[in-house]
């Protein structure tokens, strides 16, 4: 076909050669948008200042068509230059070794030599000790209050304190936090008191939500942790919103998404991610891969090398880390920040661990595995004396400030159960107020329905919901 | 100015709201004033107490000094033609599609937390070109192209609302929301709940839907009949240019989530608007007729075959008065309620499915609340339940047509 050249620039020439062999770029701007992604080194130059797409032809065309040797030609399909290969090769299914997992103290609690690590000053050191510890003896006092019938529901976050506590502590207080379930933690280290936690769980009237939500489904506007909700991974599309919210205020602060190996397998984990690589989202994506998710074990949910991997299949940037060595995880989570609010993208981090407690305390996991392996979990590989050892060792701790903070927070804690449960629960206006920012006349009426009915049948309304 | 009338019992007052206060003299608000308890069972939606108590737009509009606010169309006027009532007689003209987009626009450049998601909106400018020229305008930030998974875009819009922006959801057709209706059930209509009141979530979720013009089963969906049930939400559906413009600024200035439901076969309808900024009641219903015979109840496309059934009933003697809904959810049972008892007789015409529509809840909404001002039984006229064929004949079937309203009527009428 002749093609008509209209200047001699070999911009034009390839413009020329795009629309007259119809490889589907109408015009140069859309072109570029295909052209730009695989390049990280790309320049923009904007022509108009608002727009992200910009005409790159000017930079990256002077190369094209230089390549005249057959066997190094390049085609420019929609997403960038791809290489020609003659032999039929498959990309393997998994490498031959799984990405390492970077980690600081060893089994022991000892620095590992040459290890790299953001240094973490004594202070933070010992207040990420004690609410780790902190978090385990809530956790156990509300288990064995479940237990005991004082507590509908609870579901512990035993052996991922590490996770928790030196994540949040890597974090700054305006970084807005989507968790899961399993991070109550992050909670703890901004100030949410243990009272706090127990209103919740009671759902009394002192409860930030009000006594709506079910116990650990905590929330706090103030704290910037986003209520609760229970379905599986919603919170990961949530996270970028709010990522892309606080990009577009240029705000110092990124948002921070957690969720387990089994909520990775949702969709809404895989959009998410591939949206935070398309927007340039600053939202750190946190995995607790702690093997189970409720009984099914990570090789029946995914067949990948855990979540690290995955990061790549966006164009995410990714790290594994020892999810129960809290300094790996601080340095991690501290450098993975500051990358996400810098340049401006999302990063993936898998914390391996395990899930020493039950899913919640509506199973019981020794159905499903052995009591021999989550024995060995709770006492071997153990987050709080990994680090203990490492802040004991630095001369910041002692046996007796142990057995003090623990006999401390118990106390605290039981006096904290004890004012929950006894204070009085919300009243029933609480049933219809909030859902929308006004009760409409409907809600308005259902309440009047509810109330008359109370009216003519008292002894069969609950003794303890306020009217 | 507001008229408050006390209900016995279990009534609730009703009165103006102050947004409508402004011309209330001016306009005559038919009915309301006339309103006389009859039993004390009878639920009134709108606003209490002259206070106004019914969801964000109209108090903010009562609180803010805006330049003269139109109010709505509660005309008075026997116009045949399915236009509101606006007092102003300058305007400019344009299409449905545009009149969202100003109303958008609008939004847009006085609050820079308003933006925009979706597929295709940015460049392109929308698949129905409702945000055409925005991108130029306010860059592919805020008016941002985004893969394509509902359930994310959706998801997405909930956390940034969250954090302060409020986002413009646009669904490239309403079917694809199907797929976002976890995120829309679980966090849009119950975060603020169950956060107890601490995170709001002000989105808008707009996009077409309704039966067009063969687009296939998968095209061609009524999402009002899903979305109904969920808590937290509200619904509304845009029929005019007029109506169009004024929901949209409405939804996007209310702090609870709104679904807004534009019709595929709408998007050209011209219409002049005025060039004063006004903004519509979220919760209120438009007085298309008014009439004496029989109430008819409908929205979004079916209101013009409404309408063209009107003329013909005209012809034979009859004098419908027709309502066009527009709030969806929750259903403003105040002026339903003046026109049944008026009229004593309701025909529904809806282009939802038989089973579960938004015809079906009315039935029992009416039933419920105006049994005894009904000398027959409620009707409905509804598609069947089936999915919409792509064969136009057997489509234009699946819809209600006039000549089946024209025969309803004189059913109902006898």
């Amino acid at each position: 076909m002749a093609l008509r050249l209209r200047s001699s620039t070999s911009k034009s020439n390839f413009l020329n050669i795009l629309r007259y062999n119809n490889l589907g770029f109408g015009t140069a701007s859309h072109a570029a948008r295909h052209l730009r992604t695989h390049d990280p080194t790309l320049l923009r130059v904007s022509q108009n200042p608002i727009s992200r797409f910009c005409n790159t032809m000017a930079e990256k065309l002077s190369s094209v068509g230089e390549n005249e040797d057959a066997n190094a030609q390049v085609m420019d399909f929609p997403g960038g230059k791809v290489a020609f290969t003659p032999e039929i090769q498959f990309i393997s299914e998994s490498s031959k070794e799984r990405v390492p997992c970077y980690r600081v103290l060893d089994d022991n609690g000892q620095l590992i030599t040459n290890s790299h690590f953001v240094q973490v000053s004594e202070e933070v050191a010992v207040k990420m000790y004690s609410d780790m510890v902190t978090l385990q003896i809530m956790d156990n006092i509300f288990y064995e209050a479940q237990r005991q019938g004082r507590l509908s529901f609870y579901a512990t976050t035993i052996g991922e304190e590490a996770i928790n506590i030196a994540s949040a502590a890597a974090l700054s207080p305006q970084d807005v936090i989507f968790p899961q379930y399993r991070e109550p933690g992050v909670l703890l280290w901004r100030g949410f008191t243990l009272q706090e936690f127990a209103n919740q769980c009671f759902g009394n009237k002192s409860d930030n939500g009000k006594g709506r939500q079910m116990p650990v489904h905590y929330g706090s506007n103030k704290l910037n942790y986003f209520t609760v909700s229970a379905t599986i991974a919603t919170q990961l599309p949530n996270a970028v919103g709010a990522a892309y919210s606080l990009k577009m205020d240029k705000k110092d602060a990124c948002a921070v998404t957690y969720f387990g190996d089994g909520g990775s397998s949702e969709g809404d984990f895989h959009a998410a991610l591939n949206f935070a690589a398309v927007m340039e989202a600053p939202v750190l994506f946190i995995c607790r891969n702690n093997g189970w998710a409720i009984s099914t074990p990570t090789s029946d949910q995914f067949r990948s090398d855990g979540l690290v991997v995955k990061g790549r299949a966006y164009g995410i940037r990714s790290i594994r880390v020892d999810g129960n060595d809290a300094l790996a995880m601080y340095s991690a989570v501290h450098t993975a920040r500051e990358m996400a609010i810098s340049e401006e993208r999302p990063i993936l981090i898998e914390a391996l661990t395990y899930r020493v407690g039950h899913h919640s305390t509506s199973d019981d996991s020794t159905r499903y595995r052995s009591a021999d392996e989550i024995e060995w979990w709770n006492k071997a590989r153990n987050p709080l004396s990994r680090f203990r050892t490492w802040i004991e060792s630095s001369g910041w701790w002692s046996d007796e400030e142990e057995s003090d903070l623990r006999s401390r927070v118990k106390k605290e804690m039981l006096e904290a159960l004890r004012v929950a449960e006894k204070t009085e629960k919300p009243n029933l206006e609480n049933m219809f107020s909030d859902v929308y920012d006004v009760p409409p006349l409907n809600l308005r009426e259902q309440e009047r329905q509810v109330r008359q009915t109370i009216k003519s049948h008292p002894q069969d309304y609950p003794s303890d919901v306020p009217l | 100015m507001s008229a408050i009338l006390q209900g016995a019992g279990a009534g609730a007052a009703a009165a103006l709201s102050p947004f409508n206060s402004i011309d209330s003299n001016k306009l005559v608000a038919h009915s309301r004033s006339s309103l006389s308890v009859r039993s004390k069972r009878y639920i009134v939606a709108g606003s209490d107490e002259g206070t106004n108590k019914s969801f964000g737009s109209s108090s903010l509009i009562a609180r803010r000094s805006q330049p003269l606010m139109i109010p709505n169309a509660v005309a008075a006027t026997k116009a045949d033609t399915a236009s509101s009532s606006t007092p102003s007689k300058s305007g400019h003209e344009l299409l449905l599609f545009e009149a969202l987009q100003e109303g958008l626009e609008e939004e847009m450049d006085r609050d820079p937390h308003v933006c925009v998601m979706g597929e295709d909106v940015g460049h392109y400018g929308g698949s129905y070109k409702v945000t055409k020229g925005l991108a130029d305008k306010f860059g592919d930030l805020r008016v941002l192209d985004t893969p394509i998974c509902e359930n994310a875009f959706t998801g997405m819009g909930i956390g940034a609302a969250m954090t302060g922006l409020r986002p413009v959801i646009e669904g490239m057709n309403m079917g694809f929301l199907l797929l976002a209706f976890n995120q829309i059930s679980n966090n849009c209509g119950m975060l603020h709940y169950t956060s107890g009141g601490q995170f709001t979530i002000p989105v808008v979720i707009r996009g077409p839907g309704g039966v067009g013009r063969q687009l296939g089963a998968e095209h061609s969906q009524r999402l009002e009949s899903y979305f109904q049930s969920i808590p937290g939400i509200q619904m509304v559906a845009c029929s005019t240019p007029y109506n169009a413009k004024g929901l949209m600024k409405a939804a996007i200035r209310s702090e609870n989530p709104v679904i807004l439901f534009e019709h595929v076969l709408l998007y050209n309808l011209k219409e002049s608007i005025p060039d004063e900024e006004y903004i519509c009641n979220l919760e209120e219903a438009e007085m298309v007729r008014p009439g004496e015979h029989i109430t008819i109840l409908t929205y979004s496309r079916m209101r013009y075959h409404a309408m063209q059934a009107a003329k013909t009933l005209v012809n034979k003697g009859y004098d419908p008065e027709v309502i066009d809904i527009r709030s969806l959810k929750p259903f403003d049972l105040h002026t339903i309620g003046n026109s049944v008892k008026k009229t004593h007789r309701v025909l529904i015409v809806e282009e939802c499915m038989r089973t579960g529509g938004i015809g079906a809840s009315l039935t029992a909404a009416i039933n419920e609340n105006f049994h005894d001002y009904l000398d027959a039984p409620v009707m409905c006229l509804s598609s069947q339940d089936v999915p919409t064929p792509y064969a136009g004949t057997l489509e234009e079937w699946t819809v209600v047509q006039p000549a089946q309203i024209v025969t309803a009527v004189e059913q109902l009428c006898q």
